[in-house]
């Protein structure tokens, strides 16, 4: 770091933020707003990667910040932006400062990682020592200059930053190894004297981007710092660069020092502590009492211990306030931030109407649940696909003759060959080169009155007629009048003497295991009147399905008669047929794209030309 | 960045492999580890030269003196070595005031030599030292006005210019073979990460004329795990002699290898009566500290401490082991257990706490039998919810709760905490 290097920030300051993370980034913007700043401190995010915006909150106005794959891009755009705020991982930490100590505009890097290796952090020591430029931590939480410009997450929340009045600048300047610290100290700094100017944590490692010393050495050449506060640690022999230039007439402002560690000499053996520069047995010189010692021989104001650092700054801040050094800077009124929603809602202090409302299932908890049944009971259980079709559309377990039932309806709907307009439209859309996807809805989009939909309608007027006491051939001669055909009845191919199998196979099974067979039979004898008039009036399988799953509702004893009316009205039972066909048409598809048919086109000679 | 040591055998193995790799130069070093678990037999079978020349045996444990203690075997048979180290595994010894049992060791030729030299790289902020001497052993101390040392700035090329005077006290015709052996050596340094290599002595092997290293210390930065692999091995990072982890702390160090945050536990006394748990790497130290300017340091139970955002279940893990610790001995006397740590930047205070209290809730009773009080003091992210919920699990469980926020002093609670000892033992 030059010798004439002061200020490092002012309230006019920008940054280039790498990697994006939400929290520090809004941090730093509702920090910008509290100390009324025209500008946002984040000129832009770089995101290998990533181009666009990010949407953020600067106050109560939302605004986008450009993102940017590169910081070579990110600098060319943003030529102001003068510091470089690094939120890489430590594996890719190097590269990532590397890049940015090389642009021409970029003079300060802040490096959170922790674990950079050693070697990693000496090159970028070297190359920020040779090009002029400060390098903050790695390892650091990074450093604030109050009511100027502030470092990704460093004094916490905005609660602490008023408590601490770091929206405008005071009297002090501080460093210390240690993040957590420096935001304790910020708070005593607060309490015993007009506030801090700026902060520094330059981070636990061994070797720090720029040490104690290069930030003290800077604070005596910013006029508005009275008194310097340093918070130390045993370990490695930064302490000493401040000793010596102290004892050089270097640093002449007030220095108030503690040096962490006294309790090294506690330990029998060599004991690493929370920072990894902080490591007890090592030279005698390196520990905290050494240290301290040093300091106060020195100048510096050093207390017996750190319970009495607090006095000890406070002391020398009232000297220097007696001596007319400082005059204590006045406070001023803050803008209130607004409450982030989330944070409100978990204080309890909103309330906003949902705009969702689910009831069928659960994902939140530690593991999914359908409608109250966890994936554990239904893999472990003896559940099968209709008891999930129970639990998610009729939010129930039902008995297992009726999930069978379901079951065999899926199976029996599940594909009618490639002819009918579903699976036509299925294969062709597949021949035509489109995606999965597209190949399935381009079938089922045929599913309505005309193919497939009639599963519904049966079930409603069989319901209806029954219901009413109606005779048979009251209930298809009344439909006859107004004009419509029964539903359910009818088939292009099947007739009397050739019955549908799928129809006598569902039959068997629920005169065999359903408690009653009321609708079918009422089918059956409607069917045996429209066979009277044409061979081909056969009960379908729409039909059959539709009766029988009347049947299934109102004898299983598992819905009340108004939820059967619901179950009708609302069209459930048409959703068994697009599930079962779905399974078909995703079927037609793949087998169009394994076979690698060419494109579909219908020939001329099948078109009737006419006007 | 963190330094940790190697043994000897792992040092040696290392320069070897990497000066072959980088410099292709084939150093005559064969050396071999003995532990307890060592079969001899296959220990021959895959280094057929201990059967083939002396043998030197040394105790690998990162001490030195190892003269001293009848330790060190020299001019040995393979047989000989064998039945020395069988007399001395798990031997009891007292290096420098700390006892332990010596369980490895190292097997190498036994090179009859005369010349002494030293050689040491160390890393430093700017760049590495590099310091060489004619006479090195074990009087290197006596002799230290002979070491000759320059500095290589971080990005600075090991050149002749760079390295003369190094060498320049050598015969001319030494030169050019132990420059090159400095050079080499550097390059090896600064490939596998180290922040310390020290060969104190080497000599010159009589059969190759190659430098030959008696005796090596070496230290990796076990940051730079991640990109050496390959290079490093299977890399033992031993702990310092006569430090042995209780069950608990190689619990927690368990715990901190398998997380991205930093949890930490030494036992400093199983009986004391004041305990450590405190967020944050700062802040853990200057508790500790406290405790000990206060005139209590010999009830200091441990030092700990976890920082970096541990999620929940890390924080029950290590709070629940650091519980199970401090009432492992109840002895009807009071304790104090200090939940303490600064004002946090970004770490979720309430989320962290909750960990905490699930661990609480889980050792109440021991809790009350050891009659443990608990001393709380956090600030941060969401401290309101979680001082509240500690201030709560307190009813509930009927365990002594003093709660602490930001607005009370940090260290405030350790002399609450004494005060509270000195008063229940009486």
């Amino acid at each position: 770091m030059a010798p004439q290097i002061g200020q490092l920030f002012s309230k006019q300051t920008q940054s280039i933020f790498f990697n994006f993370k939400q929290k520090p980034v809004q941090r730093m913007l509702d920090f910008d707003f509290l100390c009324g700043r025209a500008t946002p401190s984040v000129a832009c995010i770089v995101q290998p990667g990533s181009s666009g915006f990010q949407k953020l909150f600067f106050g109560s106005e939302e605004i986008a910040i450009p993102v940017y794959p590169s910081t070579t891009e990110a600098a060319k755009k943003h030529p102001t932006a003068d510091v470089f705020v690094n939120y890489a991982s430590f594996r890719s930490a190097f590269e990532s400062t590397q890049e940015a100590l090389e642009q021409a505009t970029i003079k300060v890097v802040a490096v959170i990682a922790e674990g950079v290796p050693e070697k990693d952090t000496k090159k970028l020591i070297a190359f920020a020592r040779a090009n002029n430029k400060v390098l903050i931590g790695p390892a650091t939480v990074g450093g604030v200059q109050a009511g100027a410009f502030k470092i990704g997450d460093t004094a916490g929340t905005l609660d602490n930053i008023i408590a601490c009045k770091l929206y405008r600048p005071g009297s002090v300047g501080f460093v210390s190894k240690s993040g957590g610290m420096s935001n304790e100290m910020y708070n005593v700094l607060s309490r015993a004297t007009d506030g801090l100017y700026e902060g520094i944590a330059i981070g636990g490692d061994s070797f720090p981007g720029s040490t104690l010393s290069d930030h003290c050495t800077r604070y005596q050449n910013i006029p508005q710092i009275k008194m310097i506060v340093v918070l130390g640690e045993l370990g490695g022999a930064d302490e000493y660069s401040l000793v010596d230039a102290m004892k050089a007439g270097k640093v002449t402002k007030p220095v108030v020092a503690w040096v962490s560690g006294t309790c090294a000499k506690l330990f029998k053996s060599e004991v690493q502590f929370g920072h990894a520069g902080a490591r007890g047995g090592g030279a005698d010189a390196e520990s905290a009492q050494a240290k301290n010692a040093a300091l106060r021989d020195a100048g510096a104001v050093v207390p017996e211990s750190f319970e009495g650092f607090e006095a000890a700054v406070k002391e020398t801040y009232t000297r220097l306030v007696d001596e007319g050094v400082i005059s204590p800077a006045p406070d001023v009124v803050v803008p209130e931030i607004p409450m982030d929603l989330e944070a409100a809602t978990k204080a309890g202090k909103v309330r906003a109407p949902t705009h969702v409302v689910s009831t069928i299932c659960d994902d939140r908890g530690e593991e999914p649940t359908y409608y109250g049944v966890t994936m554990s009971e239904l893999i472990t259980g003896d559940y099968g696909i209709g008891d999930v079709l129970a639990l998610l559309w009729f939010k129930r377990k039902l008995p297992k003759y009726a999930t069978k039932f379901i079951e065999m309806c899926l199976m029996l709907c599940a594909d009618h060959g490639p002819c009918v307009s579903g699976a036509h439209n299925s294969i062709v859309t597949s021949r035509a080169g489109k995606d999965l996807v597209s190949c399935l809805v381009s079938g089922l989009l045929t599913i309505g009155p005309r193919f497939g939909g009639a599963i519904d309608d049966a079930a409603r007027c069989f319901k209806e007629a029954c219901d009413k006491g109606l005779a048979p051939p009251d209930f298809v001669e009344g439909l006859k009048r107004q004009g419509k055909r029964v539903p359910g009845i009818g088939h292009r191919i099947k007739s009397k003497d050739n019955r549908d199998k799928r129809v006598e196979l569902l039959q068997n099974y629920a005169e065999k295991f359903f408690p009653a067979t009321r609708y079918l039979q009422y089918a059956v004898s409607v069917e045996e009147y429209t066979l009277g008039k044409a061979a081909n009036l056969v009960l379908n399988v729409d039909g059959c399905i539709g009766a029988l799953f009347l049947d299934l509702l109102s004898s299983s004893g598992a819905f009340s008669a108004k939820e059967v009316d619901e179950v009708i009205s609302i069209g459930y039972l048409n959703g068994l047929f697009v599930l079962a066909r779905s399974i078909g048409l995703i079927g037609h598809a793949l087998d169009q794209k394994r076979l690698q048919e060419p494109l579909y086109r219908h020939p001329w000679e099948d078109v009737l030309y006419t006007s | 960045m963190a330094r940790k040591k190697v043994r000897e055998y792992t040092g040696k193995r290392l320069l070897r492999e990497a000066m072959k790799r980088i410099a292709a130069v084939e150093l005559p070093i064969n050396v071999a580890q003995v532990t307890q678990a060592t079969n001899y037999p296959d220990l021959l079978a895959e280094n057929p030269w201990l059967n083939q020349v002396k043998l030197v045996v040394k105790p690998d444990m990162l001490f030195g003196q190892r003269g001293k203690n009848d330790l060190v075997g020299l001019n040995l048979s393979f047989d000989e070595a064998e039945a020395f180290i069988r007399a001395r595994m798990n031997k009891e010894v007292v290096i420098n005031g700390l006892s332990g049992p010596v369980t490895t060791f190292v097997v190498e030729p036994f090179v009859p030599h005369e010349e002494e030299y030293y050689l040491s790289i160390q890393s430093g902020r700017l760049g590495c030292d590099v310091s060489f001497s004619t006479a090195g052993g074990v009087e290197i101390e006596e002799n230290w006005d002979k070491v000759k040392s320059v500095e290589l700035a971080t990005g600075q090329a090991p050149t002749s210019a760079a390295l003369a005077p190094l060498v320049a006290s050598l015969p001319l015709e030494l030169r050019p073979k132990m420059e090159a052996f400095i050079r080499n050596c550097y390059e090896v340094f600064d490939d596998l990460d180290c922040s310390m290599l020290e060969m104190n002595p080497f000599t010159l092997d009589p059969k190759s004329g190659q430098p030959f290293p008696l005796d090596i210390r070496m230290e990796l930065d076990d940051t730079a795990a991640f990109r050496n692999g390959p290079k490093w091995g299977e890399v033992e990072f031993p702990l310092p002699f006569g430090r042995t982890l209780t069950a608990a702390e190689s619990y927690v160090a368990g715990l901190d290898e398998a997380t991205g945050a930093s949890l930490k536990f030494t036992v400093l006394n199983p009986r004391g009566r004041v305990w450590l748990m405190v967020a944050g790497g700062g802040a853990s130290v200057i508790y500790a500290d406290t405790v000990g300017d206060l005139g209590w340091a010999q009830e200091l139970g441990n030092y700990g401490e976890y920082s970096g955002a541990p999620n929940t279940q890390e924080t029950y893990q290590y709070a629940r082991t650091v519980i199970q610790t401090a009432t492992a001995n109840p002895d009807g006397r009071g304790r104090a257990l200090l939940i303490g740590g600064g004002i946090a930047n970004f770490t979720d205070v309430a989320a962290t706490f909750k960990g905490i209290i699930r661990a609480l809730r889980e050792q109440a009773d021991a809790i009350k039998a050891a009659k443990l009080r608990l001393f709380v003091r956090r600030g941060g992210p969401n401290y309101q919810t979680g001082l509240a919920a500690m201030q709560a699990v307190g009813a509930e469980l009927d365990i002594p709760v003093e709660v602490f926020g930001p607005e009370a002093s940090m260290t405030g609670i350790c002399a609450r905490a004494i005060d509270y000892i000195k008063v229940s033992a009486s």
